[in-house]
């Protein structure tokens, strides 16, 4: 328990002196933002996860666009 | 080329070019300076001065700042394989999926602890527990890159996997033959070589600045010393593995090879076009067509890098395209031929499947496994999706120009390293302002050069995402190209402002100096 404490004191020292960081923190979380949420959410879905629901659908789209392309 | 949307197909290279080679700008710097911080330090640690520490701290927040911009650059690359490259992903994804597996669980438990130690440690843990965490910092970040690029040099080189027409994956046959895939290991060490030098270069170049400023001069020529010794010795590393890279590509990936040489006619005793300028693009049947407006060739040099044999028979364009019986190089016009009949046995097997008939699946299922149809026919699969062998040639003046873009830069760095070195061993660097403002100048053309290198891994090897077997139009997803359009201009706005932002920061702290302290 002590340890985890530690631990923990030491990730919050860390973060409340930080300088330069504290802006970088913000930069990371605004890209995270807009990666996950914005991104991710909105434009770029699992492609077959989306269409298919098991492996042998996705399998068998898979086949038939690798036998049979048309795009 | 059937009927492929070649405008949702260039427009998914294209966004996916663009977000690789953004990603590209934050990493190499991360793989290099962490090893330099590294040394800096165990400097501080065995010799106890506090101007070593203070050394350390600075390029330690420069490291910080590229750090926390670029990370998770690299997830957008995975969005898009199952986005826009779902055909792609779901017939790798066996392969694919554990090295980036293991990538991400490392990257995430080896950064997120020691870096924190490396960050947040200084005067909380002993000087020792500090120092391994910046060396381990620094393997760690060098680790994950290990995997994205054994997953990529399987994609150039396509090996330890069986094909399950059950699934239509590939799937690992041979995880240690993945791993040690030569083109993998070539790949590794040359990119993180290359990006030992990137980083070198990078703190030589902010280092003369101070010169020039005539700030903090001793800071500086600390920093340079480090840097420089540790950029000549990766610059020499660099040729040794960029030469096993080129005799690899040449075996395994001969158009890349002939492409990045501009070499049209396979000749024996090969020249190497040390420079030129290609004057047109003979694919066309015409042998009296000149290749070169001028060029500056080597003969011999080119055989013996690709067989170590000056004598050496190096196929060009003209000898893949329409083969070669004397030097036993099967033509694309066969190729195409026999990848049509590995594409039909897989259409037969989808249909047996469908109309119930196990004995034909049973058949079709051991032809798979069969050596013979395997080595034969399947192993030009991606070939059967094209009429024109012409279509199968990569953009040979991107190649060219990329490659000696690369290893002329590649020169002029190692030259700068010894300069450098040599004036700061007579100690009159400070005085030497045209060479400061070289070595300022040279940062851009050291990210030129490892951009470079990636457009020639990468423009050379096209058309193909996996080596002969699955060419990029037949890797993406039947998708609608304008939203592909639209997230291209959202990742250059995103990545763009990225930038700026890494370079404002960077600037402003570069200014306070090293006497400013605190991440």
């Amino acid at each position: 328990m002590k340890t985890i404490k530690n631990i923990f004191n030491f990730y919050l020292d860390g973060f409340r002196n930080m300088t330069v960081g504290k802006n970088l923190w913000i930069i990371i979380l605004i890209k995270l933002f807009i990666m996950f949420v914005i991104l991710k959410l909105f434009f770029f879905q699992d492609f077959l996860g989306s269409k298919f629901n098991n492996n042998q659908d996705k399998s068998d789209y898979v086949m038939e666009q690798l036998t049979n392309p048309k795009k | 080329m059937e009927n492929f949307d070649l405008s949702l197909v260039d427009w998914s290279r294209a966004q996916f070019a663009l977000t690789a080679l953004y990603h590209w700008l934050f990493v190499p710097l991360t793989l290099g300076i962490t090893f330099i911080l590294a040394i800096m330090e165990s400097i501080y640690v065995r010799t106890g001065d506090p101007e070593w520490k203070k050394i350390t701290k600075f390029w330690m927040t420069l490291f910080g700042i590229n750090f926390a911009i670029g990370v998770a650059t690299g997830i957008i690359l995975e969005f898009e394989f199952g986005t826009n490259w779902s055909n792609y992903s779901w017939f790798v994804g066996d392969i694919f999926g554990a090295p980036l597996a293991i990538e991400g669980i490392m990257a995430f438990f080896m950064e997120s602890t020691f870096i924190a130690i490396m960050f947040f440690g200084w005067n909380k843990v002993s000087k020792k527990t500090h120092l391994m965490a910046t060396w381990l910092t620094a393997i760690g970040s060098n680790l994950s890159a290990l995997w994205i690029l054994v997953a990529n040099g399987w994609m150039q080189n396509p090996i330890g996997m069986i094909f399950n027409p059950e699934t239509t994956r590939m799937e690992m046959a041979d995880f240690w033959g993945v791993f040690f895939n030569p083109n993998a290991v070539n790949k590794f060490l040359h990119t993180i070589y290359s990006s030992y030098i990137v980083a070198a270069v990078f703190v030589v170049g902010i280092s003369a600045w101070f010169l020039l400023k005539k700030r903090d001069v001793i800071f500086a020529k600390k920093s340079i010393l480090v840097a420089a010794i540790f950029g000549l010795v990766f610059s020499l590393l660099t040729i040794m593995t960029g030469d096993e890279s080129a005799r690899e590509v040449a075996k395994s990936q001969p158009m890349k090879f002939a492409s990045m040489e501009g070499l049209y006619y396979g000749t024996t005793n090969a020249p190497l076009v040390a420079a030129g300028i290609l004057e047109n693009d003979p694919v066309k049947e015409n042998p009296e067509k000149k290749d070169f407006a001028v060029e500056l060739a080597v003969p011999g040099v080119l055989s013996y890098m690709a067989f170590l044999d000056t004598k050496a028979f190096v196929p060009g364009i003209h000898d893949l395209v329409h083969g070669n019986k004397e030097h036993g190089i099967i033509s694309y016009f066969d190729k195409i031929e026999r990848g049509k009949v590995a594409r039909q046995a897989l259409t037969d097997f989808k249909n047996a499947r469908k109309d119930g008939d196990k004995a034909k699946v049973a058949a079709l299922t051991a032809k798979f496994k069969d050596k013979d149809f395997l080595d034969n026919y399947f192993a030009y699969f991606g070939y059967s999706y094209f009429d024109n062998p012409h279509d199968i040639i990569p953009s040979v003046p991107i190649s060219f120009y990329s490659f000696h873009i690369m290893v002329a830069l590649g020169g002029h760095f190692m030259i700068l390293f010894i300069v450098v070195l040599f004036f700061l061993y007579k100690d009159k660097l400070a005085q030497m302002r045209w060479l400061q403002w070289v070595m300022l100048w040279t940062m851009p053309l050291a990210y030129l050069a490892t951009e470079s290198g990636w457009v020639i891994a990468e423009v050379g090897r096209q058309p193909w995402v996996v080596q002969d077997l699955l060419p990029t139009m037949a890797a993406v997803s039947n998708i609608d190209s304008t939203s592909v359009m639209i997230t291209f201009a959202l990742f250059f706005v995103v990545f763009t402002a990225l930038l700026i932002a890494e370079i404002k920061i960077m600037l402003k702290q570069i200014q306070f100096g090293p006497n400013t302290g605190g991440h």
